[in-house]
């Protein structure tokens, strides 16, 4: 991949924001506000008007259209819009990416990735409603019981622990790691509600092999990240925080109905991956720290072994409790507490706490970070995931 | 088969085919107890789900193939948490995907039909259970899993 046809080091994160974030339910502002204020929050962190902002990125069916927006904020013009066709949280890198692209390619200068959810304003993802005759992909799932997003993908989690002979204690893992950081973070929503062993054990089965604290909170907040070019960046402050890399995909047939995609037992990165680590010019252990989006404990289990952080092999070695924590374990997991236990922010917090490790700004920072990657969405059919570093990183 | 011997409770939503007609032959076979899945006249290749064009080989011709009523358990769940509220007594069940080898290899969503909590594991063989609904407001027959021997 030639340097001059990639967003590789061209583009840069200049401000991050969020709204407080709230259990589901909760929020007393409704979600268009939530969102103005991540908006306003990140372009105060960016030391820029909001004025100046030209162009949005968001995806999953985000409910708050760049028109309104754009008019909301006083936009001068707004020169680039874009929505990424997926599901669940799959866009929330590749929304970052989208805006990176439109700025490489001049169709705008100052581009925002967002996303706000209330799921107490609009209703629960956890939740399958009605009782009206469904038809299409849903009439082969819903009538058998297999309905909400936990249900949906269970099953992928079954054969993979199956195949491979992985232990249910690599997502025990996972989620105690997530709690333990959040405990550090005074925005998390489970802030102050540490989570045992015990606790994990005696928590009940969702959908077996799911228990509780392996699902992602519902929550209602806002998240926003500006980008710019490095150039512009560089003008602004003296810590940009640069894209290395930024991919979305889905493998073959993934949106094949009812559980028929041709390689069933995957997260689908295993080719954003490696097109993610060819275009950073990186490899896994070039990163200090990786925040992988937790709708599931068992789906983050599959992206880190298809990004390479481990293997299928050496999965239940690896993938421990000392390992997954900052500031001294091997592979840094999800140190703002994530989906799991900062706030289910459709990955994009992620993409925040990617950017404040880089920064040295992370309630579990990792010493000396440069390189940071953050995943969005595994298991659904088109994923999405990014890399971003320091000057250092970009060599 | 009466209502009480349906796997889960009453009140989840019923199937439809499609208003477009793609899918409507698979749930009228599944009135007459056979389970069809698409094959295509042009290459042979098997499908699932449905579409109105074939994967293999793009072609249009596309047909429906009635298959033995049989397969192998691929991946499994067990629901504890009732996420709709037809189903807040109904305690665990399982979802099956059951893999057709026989049909290219498609796979199938369903129930396994018996003891929630009965020992079974990836590779057992299993057999269709076709479970009517003859009192809904239209009719549809549900295809469920039992294991074999
Ligand atoms: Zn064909």
């Amino acid at each position: 991949m030639g340097n001059d046809l990639t967003v590789r080091g061209r583009v840069a994160v200049v401000g991050v924001g969020e709204s407080t974030y709230y259990k589901r339910g909760q929020s007393p502002d409704p979600e268009f506000v939530l969102l103005l204020k991540a908006i306003l929050a990140a372009c105060a962190d960016a030391g820029i008007a909001p004025s100046q902002i030209d162009g949005f990125c968001s995806y999953s069916n985000d409910r708050n259209d760049p028109p309104r927006l754009a008019a909301a904020l006083g936009l001068r013009e707004l020169r680039f819009s874009n929505m990424q066709w997926t599901s669940g949280g799959g866009g929330a890198a590749g929304a970052v990416g989208n805006a990176a692209a439109a700025i490489v390619a001049g169709n705008a200068e100052c581009v925002v990735a967002f996303r706000s959810l209330a799921q107490g304003q609009f209703g629960r993802f956890g939740q399958g409603g009605g009782s009206r005759p469904i038809s299409g992909e849903y009439a082969y799932q819903i009538p058998y019981g297999k309905i909400s997003p936990a249900q949906s993908y269970a099953m992928r989690t079954t054969r993979v622990l199956w195949e491979h002979g992985i232990s249910r204690d690599t997502m025990k893992a996972i989620a105690l790691a997530a709690y333990h950081h959040a405990q550090n973070n005074p925005r998390a929503v489970m802030y102050g509600r540490p989570l045992t062993p015990e606790a994990y054990d005696e928590s009940r089965w969702i959908v077996e092999p799911y228990r509780l604290f392996d699902c992602c909170q519902e929550n209602d907040g806002a998240a926003a990240v500006v980008l710019m070019s490095a150039e512009r960046a560089r003008e602004l402050r003296v810590d940009p925080v640069y894209v290395l890399g930024a991919q979305q995909g889905g493998p073959r047939r993934s949106g094949a109905w009812a559980d028929n995609n041709t390689d069933y037992a995957t997260s689908s990165f295993k080719h954003v991956a490696e097109r993610l680590f060819a275009q950073a010019q990186l490899g896994p252990a070039d990163v200090d720290v990786v925040q992988s989006y937790e709708n599931f404990t068992g789906g983050v289990l599959m992206s880190l072994i298809e990004h390479g952080f481990c293997t299928y092999e050496n999965a239940n070695e690896v993938l421990t409790f000392d390992n997954l924590v900052a500031p001294k374990g091997r592979l840094p997991l999800n140190t703002s507490g994530g989906n799991l236990a900062e706030c289910y922010m459709h990955g994009l917090g992620l993409v925040i706490e990617a950017v404040r490790q880089i920064r040295g700004e992370s309630s579990n920072q990792v010493p000396g970070a440069k390189v940071a990657l953050a995943s969005a969405g595994p298991m659904v059919p088109v994923v999405s995931s990014l890399i971003v570093g320091n000057g250092e990183a970009l060599g | 088969m009466t209502e009480r011997n349906h796997v889960l409770p009453p009140g989840l939503p019923a199937p439809a085919p499609m208003r477009d007609g793609l899918d409507a032959p698979f749930w009228a076979a599944t009135r007459r107890h056979e389970l069809v899945v698409q094959r295509c006249n042009g290459c042979g290749g098997w499908q699932w789900g449905p579409e109105w064009n074939c994967h293999h080989c793009l072609g249009f011709d596309i047909g429906w193939t009635e298959v033995e009523a049989t397969g192998v358990i691929y991946s499994w769940e067990r629901p504890w948490y009732p996420v709709h509220r037809a189903l807040a007594e109904a305690g665990p069940y399982v979802v099956l995907l059951v893999e057709l080898p026989h049909a290219g290899g498609v796979r199938m969503v369903g129930n396994l039909v018996g003891d929630p909590l009965q020992p079974f594991q990836i590779g057992d063989r299993v057999r269709a259970v076709f479970e009517d609904h003859d009192d809904a407001d239209t009719p549809f027959t549900l295809v469920q899993w039992e294991r074999m021997g």
